[in-house]
């Protein structure tokens, strides 16, 4: 039989994964009467978070390599603001739109990866750029709040249930009716993104080479990788998965403003982090990253079901958190050293 | 040749130069819209409604709406050139601060009030001090625990704005007392936030100057181990650094809150660590620390005023201002980047080469 490895990295995210569930657990005891229990209330996290799940997924991959990409938020509002304007404005429809979101996302990816991988920019200045630029062409593409009201797939899209099967978790309400949990096609998406990531990453050429840059980008040179084709792949990569974050954020809220998003790349940032990526590359799992997507989404929840608190609380919580596995990480790297030397 | 060469290379070259062209910029659309040609430069005195006379103009408007960027960057000149990362806790710092100052001169759950709950100096010197407090916390993340300063300095950036919040009850405290006021108005005739500012800057030179901090600072950006066996403690003057600029960012708070006498806690210092960090690296300092240029920030830092108040001169929305800035600051990396000066190296050397066949 072979022997079940723990390594500290595992450890990490063995505590995220446990953290979660006490969590949730803790909650369904405290807020009972609020509907915690029913399977709904945990799919409305996952409805909420769709687009964070697909932006995180990308931005694993960035951190992964040892970089970061700060651009996401804007280029997520940006998107939303071009499907809403598209729609309604230019009366476009909304699979060509869709279809162009995602080409302006690998131009984006591909501006930015150049500038990183090529002209040895620091990841940080240049889609703190793609911030800026991102966000400015928001309010260029217009400065009103544009609702989506009037193309008719694309509302369908954003309504529609897919029931869960074989009434698992189904429940009378108050009234008596039967409700059955439901799920948007954006969770679809955002489950279908990770998975595909998680066997990218695992199986695939490419997917190995980022981990061994991460680890070490001089003895990946020597090992024959081409360093730079990879990390502006991944850049590529990060930009394409938050446009399709960008599609879904927008099938939730529906509308596109100039302040849609803001901080949105901190949240992945935070989930990433929280579900054990180090930001020096080369650790990490696309799988932890969902784990801190959930936890996040179950901490705002928390917030919002004791009803008395202030939304800012939620922040708080989640630096707390932050803080506690930063600082882990770090112990963790520091015992690692102590046993080398 | 050698002459245009040699002021390309000093260090000062690139803010001198994107702060001239900024003025060019504004010269070339005074002449073109039939303006007095050199009104971006005019600086004239106006009488305020409160009867006072105060300096006018769009310098003295840039200098004073600089003020913030350029005490930031103070700050984060030191933190970038130890430590090799950015401080991106400054902008909810600041807010921090200020929502802690408004707070205690208000009254906590008291939203407007025209007397002081408490003396001014205790509220300023609660909102300087828990700004260091907090420098002290990303210090101590980043020097003792070996934590990389984004990810440690996530945390307050998190963090500092909701704590913000709930000390100010999640609403905007106004403090409509003049002796508060003071700090973002005017003093005589000059803007107050320019002499705060001034004065940062004069403190942090006399200091770089007359004691080895600078030294220090850069010896440990240069190689953290090498300056550690050379004697100095390493971990403590990053520390030290991180301290300065929450220090820094308490004081840009303050002014930030008095400009608007109130705690606006939700927008002071609103992606203000971004102007910061394209300070420094406008200045010509390398974000992967080492040697340092304070000057170089502070040059930076107004040139970026310089660029916005332009661009709303010619009439570019807020909104849509960042786009500009974005495409400024994308042309300056480019420019600076390693490969592009070695393409650029190579080119005029075939030159030199072809003329010499």
């Amino acid at each position: 039989m072979k022997k079940l490895k723990i390594n500290s990295n595992s450890i990490l995210l063995l505590i995220t994964v446990i953290l979660f569930v006490v969590m949730y657990i803790a909650g369904c005891i405290v807020y009972k009467d609020k509907g915690f229990t029913h399977l709904q209330t945990f799919l409305n996290i996952l409805i909420n978070n769709a687009g964070l799940i697909c932006i995180t997924a990308g931005m694993t991959c960035v951190m992964l390599t040892g970089g970061i990409d700060i651009s996401v938020g804007s280029v997520v509002a940006m998107d939303c603001m071009f499907l809403a304007v598209g729609i309604e404005e230019w009366g476009l429809k909304s699979p060509l739109l869709m279809f162009l979101v995602l080409v302006i996302g690998i131009i984006f990816g591909i501006v930015q990866g150049y500038c990183i991988a090529y002209l040895e920019i620091q990841p940080f200045i240049v889609t703190m750029a793609g911030m800026f630029f991102a966000r400015g062409m928001t309010a260029v593409i217009c400065t009103d709040q544009v609702s989506i009201v009037s193309d008719e797939l694309f509302v369908k899209l954003s309504n529609m249930k897919l029931k869960i099967p074989f009434g698992i978790g189904a429940y009378e309400n108050k009234k008596g009716i039967l409700q059955v949990p439901y799920v948007r096609i954006t969770v679809v998406v955002a489950l279908l993104v990770v998975l595909l990531i998680f066997l990218m990453l695992k199986y695939t050429k490419f997917g190995r080479s980022i981990y061994a840059i991460g680890g070490n980008s001089q003895s990946a040179t020597l090992m024959g990788l081409d360093v730079r084709m990879t990390k502006m792949k991944t850049y590529v990569l990060a930009s394409f998965l938050a446009s399709i974050g960008g599609i879904c954020y927008c099938l939730n809220t529906m509308c596109g403003t100039t302040t849609q998003a803001a901080g949105l790349e901190m949240d992945a940032i935070s989930s990433a982090v929280i579900g054990g990526t180090l930001l020096t590359g080369g650790v990490g799992n696309v799988g932890g990253s969902l784990v801190g997507v959930l936890i996040n989404g179950t901490i705002s929840t928390l917030v919002k079901s004791h009803g008395k608190l202030v939304s800012s609380w939620a922040n708080i919580v989640t630096a707390i958190l932050l803080c506690f596995f930063i600082v882990l990480q770090a112990i963790l790297a520091k015992i690692k050293e102590r046993k080398k030397a | 040749m050698s002459k245009i060469k040699k002021i390309t290379k000093m260090q000062l070259f690139l803010p001198i130069f994107s702060m001239l062209l900024v003025m060019l910029v504004n010269v070339i659309y005074d002449l073109a819209s039939g303006n007095a040609p050199f009104g971006f430069f005019s600086i004239s005195t106006q009488v305020t409604s409160s009867g006072n006379t105060i300096l006018y103009g769009r310098l003295i408007d840039i200098l004073n709406r600089g003020s913030e960027v350029a005490i930031l960057a103070i700050g984060m000149t030191l933190v970038v050139s130890a430590s090799a990362g950015t401080d991106i806790s400054v902008g909810s710092v600041m807010s921090l601060s200020g929502g802690m100052c408004c707070m205690l001169l208000a009254g906590y759950g008291v939203t407007n009030v025209s007397e002081y709950a408490c003396p001014l100096w205790v509220g300023i010197g609660a909102g300087i001090l828990v700004a260091v407090v907090c420098g002290l916390f990303n210090g101590f993340l980043v020097a003792y625990l070996n934590i990389q300063p984004m990810v440690a300095t996530l945390i307050l950036w998190s963090a500092g704005r909701a704590i913000g919040l709930l000390l100010c009850n999640s609403a905007i405290v106004y403090v409509r007392v003049p002796s508060f006021q003071v700090f973002g108005s005017y003093v005589g005739f000059l803007p107050t936030p320019i002499l705060i500012a001034a004065v940062c800057v004069t403190i942090m030179a006399l200091l770089l100057k007359f004691t080895a901090l600078g030294t220090f600072v850069q010896s440990v950006g240069i190689n953290k181990k090498a300056a550690r066996i050379s004697g100095f403690n390493s971990s403590k003057i990053i520390l030290m650094c991180y301290a300065i600029c929450g220090l820094c960012a308490g004081i840009a708070g303050i002014t930030a809150t008095s400009r608007i006498y109130s705690a606006d806690t939700n927008n002071i210092g609103l992606n203000m660590e971004l102007d910061a960090i394209l300070a420094v690296a406008l200045g010509g300092n390398s974000l992967g620390g080492g040697k340092f240029n304070l000057a170089g920030s502070i040059i930076g830092a107004y040139t970026i005023q310089a660029i916005t108040t332009t661009l709303y001169a010619l009439g570019v929305s807020s909104a849509q201002a960042p786009v500009f800035k974005a495409i400024v600051v994308i042309l300056i990396v480019v420019i600076q980047a390693e490969p592009v000066r070695a393409y650029f190296k190579k080119m005029s050397a075939k030159k030199a080469a072809a003329k010499e066949v």
